[in-house]
């Protein structure tokens, strides 16, 4: 099908021989315009942050492993949460987000590329500075003392904790000046995912036939432009604050800290969605094909992730209940909140009943979307506990809080970034990872996981908060902290096999072919890895799953679908 | 293989051991004495949310062990045996009543789950207040809480006292929540939920402890590099028990001649700028009120025994309990900081 070769330097070229071949090689990673290098930098990019934010948390762990224990400084460790929440949401989870997006959206709508190639590698490279730029205050940002200081006022960041006053180093600068920076990237990033999605796609495909996962990308990208909105001017406002003598959350001149709070969770509460919807999109891929079935009701699919992204837009002050708002405030965002909670049942109803009367194969990535499902219903539940307002006084800010985040991030939106390694790899690299690797990562992962963070939803109910170095002996937290560090260690451990495996599978995996899961989306119908340009020819497709009708020519999907 | 026939009888070595392990479940759920856990609420508000959490966790149950179990037999039912993979399962591309069903089905228990949550959130949220209640202005530092009751004329730092309130005599305490700097979250789990202090945002809360004894919280907002010792102990005392207290706490400062040297460097050094001790010409505010230091368990904001060791140790370096902490070493020769221990010792 796609046998041209086009005069590009680099298309995955795995032998460099030569001094001046590796500075070719190098010269075109960074040059490059073309959508599938830009998906693997930005996720390369999310993979090292993960390792060093994963470093971070584990440092934590032992910490907080025995009560009083004196192994982090409260300043290094007030650093630590800071970085690791900071890190986690905008250089893992954004980045791998719109790295995967970039490299399949235009493989899956029969497109050569995205609409804006070179924005792409502007996007990347913006986001990719503005990470580099955050961890440079450990050497770069003088606090007290002209020490090296990182931000160290969490990842939310409260007014007026961030007024010169308070922080008067420039860590909080490095903070705001960053996520501005990435900021931008990010509706760069977002921009063209929807450009592309809207006009890009090939001969037959309507909207209603694109692949679940450029759907959710599309409405997690114009859930981005909605959000980043009011992070990026919170972030200026901040800037003015502490430089130009404004007065927008300085208490002390009459301003109000509050407003940072609005500005910031309507940027952060959708922020979840953003992370969740395309994880939402790859279980979507994997599990209808895993269980050899359509998936079901792929029309309230839609319907139910465009609704979650409207509801979620209403839901932010639910981070805002223990501030004092009114009585009729308070009711209306738990109702808001509650009402999530119906488009992502429909979701987890539409995936058990694809599920249903299939032939579900237990490869790595259906294991880690099965798992998914079980701690995305989780989360859902105890996402309904936290929105019971009064509950909520008594949760907020506590361990259960981080119980739950992490029940959707780590649980829900992690565990399918891992599903969509172990599913599209073969297609990115040529070959597959290794499944004995894949189930030793997949079984240690979720033992890690439950042990850690089911144990965190106990000790936030016995009144341990959040952000704390350290805590007293006779609260009665020792010993479930003690295995919530232990349970940290396993996932460390899981995620070392998992580099592990990709960096050995790179070069002694198994040879995957075009099409080594009998899938039935467009990418599969291209070599792997795709060639520059991906196709040969434009494809032209009749239904949701083009590749199923090749295969099945007597019974082909269009026949059906509505 | 031998059949086994009827039930073993239960065998003591193995009754004892799994006693022991319900037991040890139960006080893992509940905590020991000291746990500040929102599973042993003792006044209204704490009662009421615990309540309407039972409600919520009985019906997320229900949804749980209902989803999981489809998933769980989904999981068991349709997985792939070995010889079918040769072709493929029935295609089934949705079903417009199935995909009602399960959205109107949620939609109740929503409407169900918020009628309830409402009811919670005004009973509490606007409870009026009683002639009787208790009015206590709680205002957060970095890092320690300044406690003022404006009727009875006391200012005192880190140790709430509140009277116990009973059926026949309630008496609720009100306390209105400021703050000095940065935000901050005064959360004692067993009293109630919590509420934030926002500095140029007065917020309100309420407790009415039903059970005398000693409960424990602490901050919880983040709010600098101390925030996780910032520590809140509140004594529920008898009517009588509170009485004593309060007239304890309305006296000024005891004037012991014997330490009158170490009253002295209090009164010249640096001391006096960030602390009262009334009766003296002592008046700062930066710090805790001392006037009545000896009568408070801890000091440092619960981070260290009140004893006159650890005052010794404090005065010199603060860092050693707290390191972070917005006291300065006092920089005082070991004689001067015996001299103002031994003052200091003396306030009851």
């Amino acid at each position: 099908m796609a046998d041209q070769t086009y005069p590009i330097p680099g298309t995955l070229d795995r032998t460099p021989s030569g001094g001046a071949t590796v500075l070719e090689w190098l010269h075109s990673w960074v040059v490059t315009v073309d959508h599938k290098k830009l998906g693997i930098l930005y996720i390369l990019y999310a993979l090292c942050f993960l390792l060093v934010a994963g470093a971070e948390a584990m440092a934590m762990r032992i910490q907080l492993a025995v009560p009083n224990n004196h192994f982090l400084s409260p300043e290094l460790f007030n650093e630590f949460f800071t970085m690791h929440g900071t890190t986690m949401v905008f250089l893992v989870g954004m980045t791998i987000i719109f790295g995967i997006g970039n490299y399949l959206v235009p493989l899956m709508i029969g497109a050569r590329d995205m609409a804006f190639p070179r924005l792409n590698a502007f996007s990347f490279w913006l986001s990719a500075f503005g990470g580099l730029f955050l961890y440079f205050s450990f050497i770069g940002g003088f606090g007290l003392y002209g020490m090296g200081n990182a931000p160290d006022v969490t990842w939310w960041a409260y007014a007026p904790l961030t007024a010169k006053a308070f922080t008067p180093g420039h860590n909080t600068d490095y903070w705001a000046l960053s996520l501005i920076v990435m900021g931008f990237g990010t509706l760069g990033a977002a921009i063209n995912i929807l450009a592309t999605a809207f006009s890009m796609r090939c001969r037959g495909m309507t909207l209603f036939r694109m692949p679940l996962f450029v759907w959710l990308m599309v409405v997690t990208s114009g859930l981005t432009l909605i959000t980043i909105t009011p992070l990026t001017a919170a972030q200026v406002m901040l800037v003015i604050d502490r430089y130009l003598g404004g007065h927008f959350f300085d208490a002390q001149a009459g301003g109000a800290p509050i407003v940072w709070m609005h500005f910031f969770w309507i940027f952060g509460h959708p922020e979840v969605y953003v992370l969740i919807l395309p994880a939402f999109g790859i279980a979507s891929e994997v599990i209808p094909v895993f269980s050899r079935k359509a998936i079901f009701g792929y029309p309230a699919m839609v319907a139910a992730s465009i609704g979650i992204a409207f509801v979620s837009t209403t839901v932010w002050a639910h981070h805002m209940f223990t501030v004092g708002m009114t009585s009729v405030g308070n009711t209306f965002f738990a109702l808001s909140t509650m009402m999530v909670g119906i488009p992502t049942g429909i979701k987890i109803f539409n995936w058990i009943a694809t599920m249903w009367g299939g032939k579900i194969r237990f490869a790595t990535p259906m294991l880690f979307c099965t798992a998914f499902l079980f701690q995305f219903l989780c989360a859902g539940l105890t996402g309904i506990m936290l929105a019971v307002a009064p509950w909520d006084w008594q949760l907020h800010n506590s361990y259960f809080v981080i119980a739950h985040f992490h029940y959707t991030l780590t649980g829900s939106f992690l565990f399918c970034m891992f599903a969509a390694f172990y599913y599209w790899y073969p297609k990115v690299t040529g070959s597959m990872l290794s499944e004995k690797l894949g189930k030793w990562h997949f079984w240690l992962f979720f033992i890690g996981f439950h042990l850690t963070f089911d144990t965190m939803h106990f000790v936030g109910m016995l009144g341990m908060p959040r952000s704390i170095y350290t805590y007293q002996a006779d609260r009665g937290w020792n010993t479930l902290n003690f295995w919530i560090s232990m349970g940290g260690m396993i996932q460390a451990i899981a995620v070392l096999i998992f580099a592990w495996n990709l960096i050995r599978s790179y070069r002694y995996g198994k040879v995957a072919g075009n099409d080594p899961w009998d899938a039935w989306t467009l990418e599969w119908s291209t070599p792997s890895p795709p060639p520059a340009y991906n196709f040969a020819e434009d494809p032209v497709v009749r239904s949701r799953r083009p590749l199923w009708d090749i295969k099945h020519p007597n019974d082909p999907d269009w026949k059906y679908e509505r | 293989m031998q059949r086994r026939r009827g039930l073993p009888p239960i065998q003591p070595q193995v009754l004892i051991p799994s006693l022991l392990c319900t037991h040890a479940l139960r006080s893992v759920a509940e905590g020991a004495m000291t746990t500040p856990s929102i599973l042993k609420p003792v006044s209204t508000p704490a009662n009421e949310i615990f309540h309407l959490s039972l409600f919520v966790l009985l019906i997320s149950g229900a949804i749980f062990v209902v989803v999981a179990g489809l998933l769980a037999f989904v999981i068991i039912r349709f997985h792939e045996r070995r010889g079918d993979a040769e072709h493929e399962p029935a295609q089934i591309y949705g079903s417009a009543q199935v995909e009602l069903a399960w959205t109107v089905i949620p939609v109740l228990i929503v409407v169900v789950l918020f009628l309830t949550t409402a009811r919670v959130i005004f009973a509490i949220q606007d409870a009026p207040e009683p002639k009787s209640a208790l009015d206590v202005t709680v205002i957060g530092h970095q890092f320690w809480w300044e406690f003022r009751y404006p009727g009875l004329g006391i200012v005192t730092a880190n140790e709430l006292h509140v009277p116990v309130s009973t059926q026949q005599r309630p008496e609720p305490t009100y306390l209105r929540l400021l703050s000095a700097d940065v935000d901050h979250s005064f959360w004692v789990p067993q009293l109630g939920g919590k509420t934030d202090l926002i500095p140029n945002h007065p917020n309100e809360m309420w407790i009415d402890p039903l059970k005398t004894g000693l409960y424990r919280g602490q901050c919880a907002q983040f709010c600098g590099v101390e925030h996780a010792l910032m520590l809140i102990r509140v004594y529920v005392d008898t009517p009588q028990q509170f009485d004593e207290w309060v007239k304890n706490q309305q006296q000024p400062g005891v004037q012991d001649s014997a330490v009158a040297v170490g009253r002295h460097i209090f009164e010249t050094e640096a001391c006096m700028n960030c602390h009262t001790i009334e009766g003296t010409s002592a008046h700062g505010t930066f710090g805790p009120d001392l006037t009545h230091l000896m009568s408070r368990a801890t000091i440092a904001a619960g981070a260290a025994t009140n004893t006159p060791d650890n005052l010794r140790a404090w005065i010199q370096n603060p860092n050693t309990f707290k390191p972070g902490a917005l006291m300065p070493a006092m920089q005082l020769s070991d004689q001067e900081t015996d001299e103002v221990v031994a003052y200091l010792t003396t306030l009851h």
